[in-house]
């Protein structure tokens, strides 16, 4: 099928029309961008001693190896962290015993409804200040309580989504609980949640910006300390943080996507909501299987 | 403790601030995040690039520093000199969040069974009338949720502007850290209990009107 069923396959005077359209839109386009260019270019923004420090060899390592690396570290520690803590509070909210069931619940909607970033004020200023574990640890501890609230609701849902044959086939033949938990519904759901994991780490990475705020090392500290060093070379240093920002998580998302394909297949991405409420009612509305009309 | 009760009207205050910005964003987002949705399904291959440029890019960019560009490097540049921090709190997680509610959009345009819209363009209605009576109605429906999930993101996301000086909840509390170093755990919870409830709102809404549209089918 070429295109989308939400319009017919164009005749000659809807072409000319579309055509029209597409020109009219790169000429804003390029006027845009070119206005932009022109302006940043009038102010100076452009010269090459505003650029110098991003192609000098001492900054490009101090931007990638105290930034970048720094930054992947935080963010990967946290991920694997945060996996540890999804598994734990994911099974026990699927738990047979009310109370552990009710424990866990709360505990992974508090986190899942606080912003990261009071987490991590409140953590490094309770905890990590002076003789505690420093700005590195509370983001890497922040991080991990928030993601890995988020990944015990995938990893439930992803344990939902074994198909229930599955489990009762198990229990069948005489499996205990956790035979059934740890043999047959577990790694069947760790492939269903792969792709979700590989995001959550697009969001840990970019959260680890946030420590910019107390002061913990990584990409953005990096940047301060460069726009501290050439002042009045905010934009350029913006510019080149979210380009190196872009890289990596654009990389990461091609790696999801790859794994989606190769051990998941056809079933859909899980998707949780952000509270108990909106996951109740996504698992009930979530995309139709199949492709959909809008697909381009 | 006793700090942060006698002077609830600062904390009242600071909330009322965070309100202010994700109302204010919230709106922003969701024109800008309506349009760009509408480009990315719409026939135009051109505008559908534009569009998926913007959501990329801006998808895979840290708040930290979209807020960067809005509140240090415009200044440098003579832009947004004078503006409130509201408006550029506001500009700078509006702008963020538009790509996640087209996002959302468009999930919800893409959940609407495909033999819906065949069966419309079938008894000759064309786009504009096809996407007015029979696709938008449930794709907005079906967006409900990721729309809600996407605002509460949202609103938690306003306390990254607390790094750019303005006293919103997550600024507010940082001070009442700083005052009372012996008690940041009970601060912590109040200020925590805050956003849980901005949160729990939102869920509230999404399931209402989720359940009215429903009926209305």
């Amino acid at each position: 099928m070429t295109g989308s069923v939400l319009f017919d396959a164009p005749g000659p005077r809807t072409i000319a029309r579309h055509r029209l359209y597409s020109i009219l839109t790169v000429v804003a386009v390029v006027a845009a961008i070119a206005g932009v260019l022109l302006f940043l270019r009038s102010e100076g923004e452009l010269a090459y001693e505003k650029w110098e420090q991003f192609v000098t060899p001492k900054y490009v390592e101090a931007l990638l190896v105290d930034g970048l690396l720094k930054t992947l570290q935080m963010a990967f520690t946290s991920v694997i962290f945060a996996v540890v803590f999804g598994v734990v509070f994911g099974v026990g909210k699927l738990s047979d015993h009310r109370p552990v069931r009710w424990a866990c619940t709360l505990v992974v909607e508090f986190f899942r409804a606080v912003p990261v970033l009071l987490l991590m004020i409140f953590i490094f200023f309770t905890w990590g200040v002076g003789d505690g574990f420093g700005p590195y640890w509370s983001v890497v501890f922040a991080l991990t309580l928030y993601n890995g609230s988020v990944l015990a609701e995938v990893f439930r849902a992803g344990v939902l989504a074994v198909p229930k044959g599955q489990g009762e086939a198990a229990y069948a033949i005489g499996m205990r609980k956790t035979q059934v938990m740890n043999l047959v519904l577990l790694p069947q759901a760790v492939k269903i949640m792969l792709p979700a994991i590989i995001s959550q780490c697009v969001v840990a990475l970019k959260d680890t910006s946030l420590g910019y705020y107390i002061v913990a090392p990584g990409l953005t500290y990096i940047g301060k300390a460069m726009w501290t060093e050439f002042p009045g070379t905010h934009l350029q240093t913006a510019v080149v943080l979210a380009v190196l920002y872009i890289s990596v998580n654009l990389l990461l998302t091609g790696l999801a996507t790859w794994v989606q394909k190769k051990f998941v297949g056809e079933h859909k991405p899980l998707d949780v909501g952000m509270t108990a409420l909106t996951g109740l009612t996504a698992q009930g509305t979530g995309g139709a299987p199949g492709p959909g009309i809008g697909a381009p | 403790m006793d700090d942060v009760f006698s002077n609830f009207d600062l904390v009242l205050k600071a909330f009322w601030m965070t309100v202010q910005l994700a109302v204010l964003s919230g709106v922003a987002a969701m024109v800008l995040g309506t349009l760009l949705a509408a480009m990315r399904v719409g026939p135009v291959a051109v505008l559908r690039t534009v569009a998926s440029t913007y959501v990329t890019v801006v998808r895979n960019t840290p708040l930290l520093v979209m807020c960067v560009f809005v509140f240090f490097a415009a200044p440098n540049l003579g832009l947004l000199v004078g503006t409130p921090f509201l408006v550029k709190g506001t500009i700078a997680v509006g702008l963020y969040t538009a790509p996640f509610v087209a996002e959302a959009i468009r999930s919800g345009v893409n959940a609407v069974p495909l033999g819906q819209a065949e069966a419309a363009r079938a008894i000759g209605m064309t786009f504009a009338q096809n996407m007015r009576h029979v696709v938008l109605p449930q794709a907005f429906r079906a967006s409900v949720p990721p729309l809600a999930s996407t605002l509460i993101a949202m609103t938690k996301n306003t306390s990254v502007v607390a790094v750019f000086g303005i006293m919103e909840a997550t600024a507010r509390m940082r001070y009442f850290v700083n005052r009372n170093a012996d008690d940041t755990i009970l601060i912590f919870v109040v200020f925590a209990i805050g956003y849980i409830l901005l949160v729990e709102l939102i869920s509230l809404g999404a399931v209402g009107l989720e359940r009215r549209w429903k009926a209305a089918r």
